[in-house]
């Protein structure tokens, strides 16, 4: 059943409907609610687990598993959920499990090489609005297609990060040995093919790894070697229709779009997996000079990450490139169920006093959290007006009148500002500086147009602000 | 898949990001190319003594099937019974104005690049913008482009056109704004004119967000270039709707249907237009919100927009159009970073390219950009994919020397 439509009701009816508050919630009915948000899984309801109630948690777990499989690769902390999703759309339910992205080393580089890649992959982080942006993998490619060579780079590379990792080969010998030496860590098989298929089935089910399925450009192929392989008892399943950068790029869109509507519109089990794209295919024409490839090799993967890509491999370890990349996926992936806006009203910074500082800002949550942050950074003591512009940034709230002095005004007097401070003078976004004499008219206030970016808070209350503040102190006190 | 086969007919060229696309990312030498692997030919290994282990092979058994179940796939029955209007900018000598041709944009009756499903009828196309005043704060990665001509609307067009390769020219006359110029109608209208003689592309003229200087200006603009079928950007809730809508239609002209982040002001404002307005002069655009600021909710409206049309919605069944622009409001877009971040060169106009090729494939049919690599990239995609499939033989990335 869709995701969307399916109600807390249908999963009410077959819970044990004890209300006995072992899952943590006060009733059945609001497990029901949490179960049908994703947000609480069966096993956290022990009596459900019982073997009398078997036949109802089988059709719970029917009913609420999604049509593309979660497959986890890795083991331990940093093990990564891939797919589990159950809408083409976010806008339909919210997407769960980011897009993955792994970054690739090869058996041909030399130690040193290899090992800070490893390394670079493994501590990459950009802190963004409060969170922690990371990559999750490490492919080891067999370029030398030598086993010998492979496991050597296996082994380096699982003794450098405990990150998940892809082995890549699609000569099952060269598989065999790199899967010696981290077959219990749950890496992901990379690839089962027309050719292979049963020897690398065979390896899957020996080291109990997930497999990826690969059949460029011949979704046919795809699904007869998703139902071969699910009935040789492989479960566990990733498909790889083939990256095109290039020519090929319409195909590329074409058959992840076919795929994930086949999966979760039509419901076709086959072809119920995470989807993997490998934007380093960008590499594979070399540009006059390597930025370009980077260059490509970003945006790919962005379009990829829009068209429901759910594990990427990627070559560029630079910042530039792929900062757009984990960001774009950040979006993507912020469950659109979630406010957009926080609460307007006065917030705090260190220990104000009537002589502070008083800034505002929009209600929309990226505005807020940021500027919230640059004030944090500045170590000032002031205040923060959050105005109430309908959840919608500084600029566009101004275009869309939104934010006009109307609703700054409001904001003052509602919430009391002249109280707080002895002073009358008003810190207003840059990007609002085409209403600051319509705001002066309606408060009373003195408006102070600060920086265009909130980056800018610090150095401007160190400069303009402590210029004013003083003249003010200084004659009327 | 027969209707697969079917777009390989129209090849067009690959996606070639020249050395041009390099300079104009590098035209102030500033790239550092950090990061670049290198390859070694000869690389000597030492193998620390492994654990060979034997791998016993299992005979699969009997239920186990032995060789490949071939099955047979069909790309997924669609239904769609809405239809994007044709809108159609600019207008040639023939058609009533003086441009070398007009360009047609909608028409889709799938959402982007479905192509499974049909081809996309029309390209989506893309305008440089160029700003009536050199008071427009740029990010330095495209001030540096554009630095000799920020004064001379006129020439910014030109070299738009005849140098970064847009189709369109989109100009902003934000110096009206009665807190920048208060430029008047007339004087706005020397610039529009300047800028039609300078370049023979369709032109898209914007305001300065003020509803009522704003519809001033335009019923000038609208009035001395009838038949041209200029772009206006825009119309919003709070404009006299009606005025607008009138002049528009009254001097053949089109508009752009601006609303913030809202399907259900979008409907309203379309319905609205409808009572004085075809549909046919009539673009949408539900706000571009940049990458990592409000790209998530821009991104979903235009989906959702573009969706409930083909599903049917008569209300918005309207071309979309994108201030992709407005990436560079984003920090990371101009901000100098951690070296690991750096150059902001790179990664300023990375920003407009991921901000515009996100939206590409929610159904924009019209982009107002700003920095010249991120226009050459977006064509390049767009032509690409306007290139249908091409089915070809799979690369091989996993034996690759990088």
């Amino acid at each position: 059943m869709p995701a969307k439509e399916l109600s807390p009701i249908d999963v009410y009816k077959l819970l044990p409907r004890t209300n006995c508050k072992k899952c943590g919630e006060p009733n059945c009915m609001s497990f029901a609610a949490k179960l049908v948000a994703r947000e609480a899984t069966l096993q956290q309801c022990p009596v459900l687990l019982e073997e009398k109630y078997r036949p109802q948690f089988e059709k719970l777990w029917d009913l609420l598993k999604p049509p593309v499989r979660g497959v986890e690769v890795g083991v331990g902390d940093r093990k990564v959920v891939i797919g589990g999703e159950y809408v083409v759309h976010r806008h339909e339910f919210t997407y769960f499990h980011p897009t993955a992205i792994a970054i690739d080393v090869s058996d041909e580089m030399e130690e040193g090489v290899l090992v800070e890649r490893v390394e670079r992959t493994s501590n990459f982080c950009y802190e963004y609005i409060g969170m922690k942006l990371y990559l999750d993998m490490i492919a080891v490619r067999s370029s030398s297609n030598d086993p010998r060579r492979f496991e050597w780079a296996v082994k380096k590379t699982a003794e450098t990060t405990d990150l998940p990792l892809i082995l890549c080969s699609l000569n099952p010998s060269v598989m065999e040995q790199g899967l010696a030496v981290v077959g219990e860590r749950r890496p992901l098989i990379y690839a089962a093919t027309r050719d292979n298929w049963r020897e690398m089935a065979d390896l899957a089910l020996m080291y109990k790894c997930p497999l990826v399925v690969s059949a460029p450009n011949d979704v046919k192929l795809l699904r007869s070697l998703t139902t071969t392989l699910l009935k040789y008892g492989v479960e566990d399943l990733v498909l790889d229709p083939g990256t095109y950068a290039d020519e090929g790029l319409a195909d590329t869109l074409d058959n992840f779009t076919m795929l994930r509507l086949s999966a979760i519109r039509e419901g076709d089990e086959a072809l119920g997996f995470p989807l993997l794209g490998a934007p380093i295919v960008a590499w594979s024409r070399r540009e006059e000079d390597p930025t370009l490839n980077e260059w490509k090799e970003s945006y790919l993967a962005s379009m990829l990450i829009v068209r429901y890509a759910d594990l990427l491999i990627m070559h560029t370890l630079s910042g530039w490139a792929l900062l757009p990349v984990v960001i774009l996926r950040q979006n993507i992936y912020t469950d659109p169920r979630k406010p957009v806006s926080v609460e307007p009203g006065v917030r705090t910074f260190g220990e104000p006093d009537e002589w502070s500082p008083v800034m505002f800002t929009t209600n929309f949550a990226l505005t807020y959290y940021t500027v919230a942050s640059d004030v944090q950074s500045a170590k000032a003591d002031a205040y923060l007006l959050v105005v109430d512009s309908e959840g919608i940034s500084v600029e566009s709230a101004i275009a869309g009148r939104k934010l006009t002095a109307d609703t700054v005004a409001e904001a003052i007097r509602n919430f009391k500002v002249g109280d707080l401070v002895k002073h009358r003078l008003l810190i207003i976004p840059g990007r609002a500086a085409r209403i600051s004499g319509e705001i002066e008219d309606l408060t009373g206030w003195r408006v102070l147009v600060g920086p265009i970016d909130s980056s800018g808070i610090g150095k401007f209350l160190g400069t303009k602000w402590k210029e004013e503040i003083s003249k003010i102190k200084g004659s009327g006190e | 898949m027969n209707s697969l086969k079917e777009e390989k007919k129209d090849r067009k060229p690959v996606i070639r990001l020249t050395t041009e696309l390099l300079e104009m990312l590098a035209k102030a030498s500033e790239i550092e190319l950090e990061d670049i692997e290198l390859d070694f030919d000869e690389l000597e290994l030492q193998l620390l003594p492994g654990r060979v282990r034997v791998i016993p092979r299992m005979a699969p058994p009997e239920e186990k099937p032995a060789k490949l179940i071939e099955v047979e796939y069909a790309p997924p029955k669609l239904e769609y019974t809405g239809r994007i209007v044709e809108v159609k900018l600019g207008a040639t000598r023939a058609e009533g104005g003086t441009r070398s041709r007009s360009i047609v944009i909608g028409g889709e009756t799938a959402p982007a690049f479905y192509l499974f499903h049909t081809s996309t009828p029309h390209k989506p196309v893309i305008a440089f913008d160029v700003f009536d005043t050199p008071k427009v704060p740029l990010a330095k990665a495209v001030k540096m482009h554009v630095q000799e001509v920020r004064d001379d609307p006129a020439a910014w067009a030109r070299l738009c056109i005849e140098k970064f390769g847009a189709e369109m020219v989109n100009l902003h006359l934000i110096s009206i704004d009665p807190l920048i110029d208060d430029t008047s109608p007339e004087d706005a209208l020397k610039t529009v004119e300047a800028v039609l003689d300078a370049v023979d592309v369709p032109i898209t003229v914007g305001g300065c967000g003020d509803p009522v200087k704003d519809l001033k200006v335009f019923e000038k603009i609208a009035e001395a270039t009838e038949g041209e079928r200029i772009l206006f950007n825009s119309v919003t809730l709070d404009m006299d709707i009606e005025k607008t809508a009138k002049i528009i239609n009254k001097y053949g002209h089109t508009v752009i249907a601006f609303t913030s982040m809202d399907v259900n002001h979008a409907r309203e404002l379309n319905r609205k237009l409808y009572e004085f307005l075809p549909r046919e002069q009539i673009v949408m655009d539900t706000t571009t919100g940049a990458l990592g600021y409000g790209l998530d909710y821009a991104f979903t409206v235009m989906e959702r927009a573009r969706l409930a049309a083909l599903r049917g919605d008569p209300e918005l069944q309207h071309p979309l159009s994108s201030g992709t622009t407005n990436a560079w409001a984003a920090r990371e877009a101009w901000m100098t970073m951690d070296p690991q971040w750096e150059p902001k060169l790179l990664r300023g106009p990375l920003w407009e390219v991921t901000t515009g090729l996100t939206l590409l494939l929610a159904g924009v049919d019209y982009f107002m950009m700003m920095h010249p690599a991120a226009v050459q990239t977006l064509k390049a995609v767009i032509d690409e994919l306007m290139g249908g499939r091409k089915e070809m033989e799979p690369v091989d990335w996993v034996t690759l020397k990088i």
